[in-house]
């Protein structure tokens, strides 16, 4: 038996992670109800240092470990950079609500930190099990954080919505999986890709788990036709908990179908790009068209987050044109900046239900936004500045994020597949503008003022700052994007 | 056909039975059973593939108590099955059609000659001290030790999962802490009282 | 042996292996419900001396032919069965309860090479088929379509789920020291060491290494056999007899019948894996079937004396040695084990 220590230094992070973990459920076990601000601040510590040690070990290289089960290349270390970041500001936001709520315990940071190590394992994943195992820590960790205001009948019916159709999804992508390990013999991701390259026969039984790997995926991104699970759960959950699946999560699911679609079946590209294209024209279309029908703002933002997703995939299906994957790096990193840039958006617009919430009352439905700018002006203008962002009206990230897309929609060569998704995003446009309508030109229905944190507010501007500001150098986050995937691929 | 085939053949339709009879049973209780059945069979084609460390797993870690905890819910469940059953009919048109066309894919599918027999080669057989135990622990302690770890995190998580979803100390409840019921003393209980003896 | 057995085959031809291994078989249940049935004399003996009565002494000399004249009754009772129970499963739940208490002696060893089955994962097989036991016990409760043998399997579900993790990781150290999951091995491994050289077998056995699991594994024993103190699942005093309320003639004479054969089990266990099984304690004196028959003697009456000495726990005091106590004892030690194994004092080299 020939065993050496696999080498540890890329999954540092992880493993950093774990540990602190375990740490906060000690201490908070020992801490008590009293001093649950020790559980809070040591999560925070753990992200932070996190967020270090990945920025010192990142070189440019890519590693694999553990045989072969972990890659840690530049992709994985800048989406959890972002990752890290996100989770961090989704605790800030969601504190005191939680508190209000006496939702704050432990188990809280608990599931959070869980599920954030899930969604590092998944982004690193390089392997079918660690891809799975993952994407089935982050998920068990988000079912629970759903359930966790459990005297309330919305919020365990969402959590049991959420978690069978989630462990469906799971089935269906283990199944998927089975088949694409039959056919190639194989469970590591670039293995299963030089497989596929070398041996192009027998591709009757890859589609077929082709198709199930992408359904598996498309419920996990939340795409039609397997979106059904999403409104339930954005409105049901606590609010905080909404912003934190409203955001991370979707960094995990794009770098899932970034690892499973590019990095181990980028053979059938041909394939899985047509199967993409219909998910992304069904789910802007119907994103865009049902949440105009909404009065609870947080489910017209999951309508909104539905046609986002369809919009991110646009940019993964044009990488590859006729066989030609000279369009992969833009196409690829255009759609990543579309996921980065979608979870700052959402991070901010979840961040202002919080802020107009307080302990009784939840501020989810659009009446509550009425007249928000006799309320407090800047605040108003920090959720236009959302807004008109999430809508795509120049020049604000999302504006970016979306030409981006576009245009590597438009370089693949499908034109009308271009003209469909600008024409849906202006009558999406209609749904947000009305928000900014409700605040600027409506009579405030309720005059309470708004009370936060100092360190909330601070950031829900800084949120709204960097949305507007980050606009003015697209190009360098695009090419940051593509750093990404030229560092690592 | 030899022995070995027939036994195959026997645990194979056993197992079709009872796993149709999972979904067909009308009473709860009986679907468990069934599915313990389907477990148990399933053990048994394992035994026949000569893994005989999953096989026994399988009847020890999922009949032995993962089944028997569910059997103890299900058991406790009153579920009402005419309301279960409302709607079955009108689903059907929609849910049959589905289900027929799958079938009918994955049949053209997998009966194609790619998953035939042929297709695998038989493994070389093993000489009579091989222990797949052995291997199995070899392989799951350092090639596999991530997912291995990544699996123990998942249990875990389920662990803490359940503890905030369930656990609640109601202040009504009445319950003796045997620490401090074995350290008590005897002079906490007993009072010697030193008293003249009385005469009639 | 060949010579005699060499007609035999000529006789019976291409059935011959089956045939013997039936004959085999027959050879380990027949002595086997003979020990069940002599076990329940033993046991009001026992109690009986304990609490200074005289116990059964009526049918044949010192009463000797009571437990045959009990089994004799049994079977000549009626089997009523309740109105309103599931049939099927009211007359399959005795079944499933004494079946896998049978089916379990197929990989035990009696003596070096005196196995029916030496199965490479032979602790798996007897751990996992010992498992089964308790959906006799479940089925039988819910059959009964009654409140106490209801209640009755529903704290035998909890119990035995509970105690045999207990069990199990009180094993695994066993499995840790003698590096195998063959009974016949484990044995064998107990043979060697300083001591055994030494011509002192009985300090090279796993118990002393290993007490405090013997502890934990032979409680463990007596709990998922469902005996006093752990008998809340019958807990005559409470719930009747729970599971088995409903039950009479040769069905309640299953249940009974795997229950004894159970607490044999769990003695032959606690034998093999702690006391050496068939090996002898010192050097000069042969090893051979008699000193497991000895050993497992010896664990039984323990059983009875614990019976006859304590009372019964507490439902919540059982949860609570099960999970608070024995779990995390068995998981510490499986680490002790485990670092004095990769340290220089390693005895099990």
């Amino acid at each position: 038996m020939n065993f050496t220590i696999p080498d540890l230094y890329p999954a540092s992070a992880e493993i950093f992670v774990l540990i602190m973990a375990c740490v906060v459920l000690l201490v908070d076990l020992v801490a008590g109800k009293s001093r649950r601000w020790m559980a809070y601040f040591l999560t925070q510590l753990t992200l932070i240092g996190a967020f270090a040690i990945t920025l010192f070990t990142m070189d440019g290289r890519t590693v694999l470990t553990f045989a072969n089960g972990f890659i840690d290349d530049t992709f994985s270390d800048i989406l959890k950079l972002v990752l890290y970041f996100s989770v961090a500001v989704v605790l800030i936001y969601g504190r005191s609500y939680m508190a209000e709520r006496r939702l704050e315990n432990g188990e809280f940071y608990l599931l959070v930190l869980f599920a954030t190590l899930g969604m590092m394992v998944l982004i690193s994943a390089s392997h079918f099990l660690t891809l799975y195992l993952g994407l089935e820590l982050m998920s068990l960790s988000l079912y629970a954080m759903v359930a966790i205001n459990r005297d309330s009948a919305v919020c365990t019916e969402a959590a049991m919505k959420y978690f069978v159709l989630g462990a469906l999804a799971s089935g269906l992508l283990l199944y998927g999986i089975s088949m694409i390990y039959g056919a190639t013999g194989t469970l590591e991701l670039p293995g299963v890709r030089q497989a596929l390259y070398f041996n192009s026969a027998n591709s009757k039984v890859l589609v077929f788990g082709l198709v199930f790997v992408v359904a598996g995926l498309a419920f996990k991104l939340g795409v039609v036709p397997f979106h059904m699970w999403i409104p339930d759960v954005y409105q049901g959950a606590p609010t905080a908990v909404t912003l934190f699946i409203g955001s991370a999560p979707k960094l995990a699911a794009f770098a899932m179908a970034i690892r499973l679609l590019v990095m181990g079946l980028f053979e059938l590209a041909e394939q899985w790009q047509t199967m993409l294209m219909l998910l992304a024209v069904l789910s802007i279309a119907l994103g865009n068209l049902a949440a105009i029908a909404q009065s609870n703002l947080k489910r017209m933002l999951a309508y909104s987050a539905i046609s986002h997703m369809g919009f991110m995939l646009l940019g993964v299906l044009s990488g590859v044109v006729a066989g030609d994957p000279r369009y992969a790096v833009p196409a690829y990193s255009s759609a990543m900046f579309y996921a980065v840039s979608y979870v700052l958006m959402s991070l901010g617009a979840f961040g202002m239900i919080l802020l107009l919430s307080r302990a009784g009352f939840e501020a989810e439905n659009l009446e509550d936004f009425k007249g928000l700018n006799k309320r407090s002006p800047w605040f108003a203008f920090v959720m236009m500045i959302l807004m008109f962002s999430m809508a795509g009206i120049p020049f604000f990230v999302g504006f970016f994020a979306k030409f981006a897309v576009l245009q590597a929609v438009v370089a693949a060569g499908h034109i009308w597949l271009a003209v469909f998704a600008v024409v849906l995003s202006l009558v999406g446009a209609f749904y947000y503008l009305r928000v900014v309508k409700l605040m600027y030109f409506d009579p405030p229905a309720d005059t309470t003022p708004i009370r936060a944190p100092f360190d909330m507010r601070l950031l829900l501007s800084a949120n709204g700052l960097a949305v507007a500001l980050l606009g003015a150098m697209p190009q360098a986050i695009l090419d940051y994007c593509a750093y990404a995937f030229i560092g690592g691929r | 056909m030899d022995f070995k085939t027939f036994v195959f053949y026997f645990l194979s339709a056993i197992l079709l039975f009872a796993a149709v009879r999972v979904i067909t049973a009308r009473n709860p209780v009986h679907a468990v059973l069934y599915l313990v059945l389907s477990f148990f069979t399933a053990g048994g084609l394992w035994l026949l593939l000569h893994a005989e460390f999953l096989a026994i797993m399988l009847v020890l870690v999922y009949i032995g108590a993962v089944m028997v905890l569910f059997l103890f819910v299900v058991m406790m469940l009153d579920i009402n099955l005419e309301r279960l059953r409302q709607g079955f009919w009108s689903n059907l048109w929609v849910g049959l059609p589905v289900a027929v066309l799958m079938v009918a894919e994955m049949a053209l599918v997998l009966t194609g000659r790619y998953f035939g027999a042929e297709a695998l080669p038989t493994p070389p057989p093993q000489p009579a001290d091989y222990s797949n135990t052995k291997e199995l622990g070899r392989i799951i302690y350092t090639d596999y030790v991530y997912p291995f770890e990544l699996a123990s995190v998942i249990l875990l998580v389920a662990i803490i999962a359940a503890v905030a979803l369930t656990l609640r100390r109601r202040k009504d409840t009445k319950y003796t802490d045997p620490s401090k019921q074995i350290a008590v003393k005897r002079n906490e209980r007993v009072r010697m009282v030193s008293m003249p003896a009385e005469k009639e | 042996m060949d010579a005699i057995l060499q007609p035999f085959e000529q006789f019976f031809g291409p059935a011959w292996p089956a045939v013997w291994t039936l004959v085999k078989i027959v050879l380990i249940l027949a002595p086997l419900m003979l020990a069940v049935a002599y076990l329940t004399y033993a046991e009001r003996k026992v109690i009986a001396y304990m609490h200074v009565r005289l116990g059964p002494n009526r049918v044949g000399p010192l009463g000797l032919l009571q437990p045959i004249a009990d089994g004799i009754k049994l079977m000549l009772k009626e089997v009523i069965i309740p109105s309103g129970a599931n049939k099927a499963l009211f007359i399959f739940a005795p079944i499933l309860s004494m079946a896998p208490a049978l089916a379990v002696w197929a990989a035990i060893p009696f003596a070096d090479g005196w196995v029916l089955a030496n199965i490479d994962a032979g602790l798996l097989y007897v751990l996992a088929i010992g498992s089964m036991g308790v959906y006799g016990i479940i089925i039988a409760g819910w059959a009964s379509n009654s409140k106490y043998a209801f209640l009755g399997s529903m704290r035998s579900a909890a119990q035995m789920v509970s105690y045999e993790i207990a069990m199990g990781f009180g094993l695994l150290s066993v499995i840790m020291v003698s590096q195998s999951l063959n009974l016949s091995d484990i044995v064998r491994q107990q043979g060697t060491g300083w001591f055994a050289d030494k011509g002192l077998g009985f300090l090279s056995w796993n118990w002393l290494p290993l007490l405090p699991m013997m502890l934990v594994y032979f409680i463990s024993g007596v709990a998922e056999t469902q005996r006093a103190p752990f008998d809340v699942v019958e807990g005559e005093s409470e719930i009747v007899a729970g599971h088995m309320i409903e039950y009479s003639g040769m069905t309640f004479a299953l249940f009974f019948l795997a229950e004894y054969a159970n607490m044999i089990l769990i003695s032959t266990l606690a034998s093999i894996m702690f006391l050496g099984g068939w090996l002898s304690p010192v050097g000069f004196l042969p090893d051979g079937f008699f000193w497991l028959a000895l050993k497992i003697a010896f664990f039984l009456f323990v059983y009875l004396w614990i019976r006859a000495t304590f009372p019964r726990y507490r439902y919540d005091q059982i949860m609570r040695l099960g999970w608070k106590v024995f779990v995390p004892l068995t998981l510490v030690w499986v680490l002790v084990v485990g670092v004095w194994m990769m340290s220089p004092w390693n005895i099990w080299k």
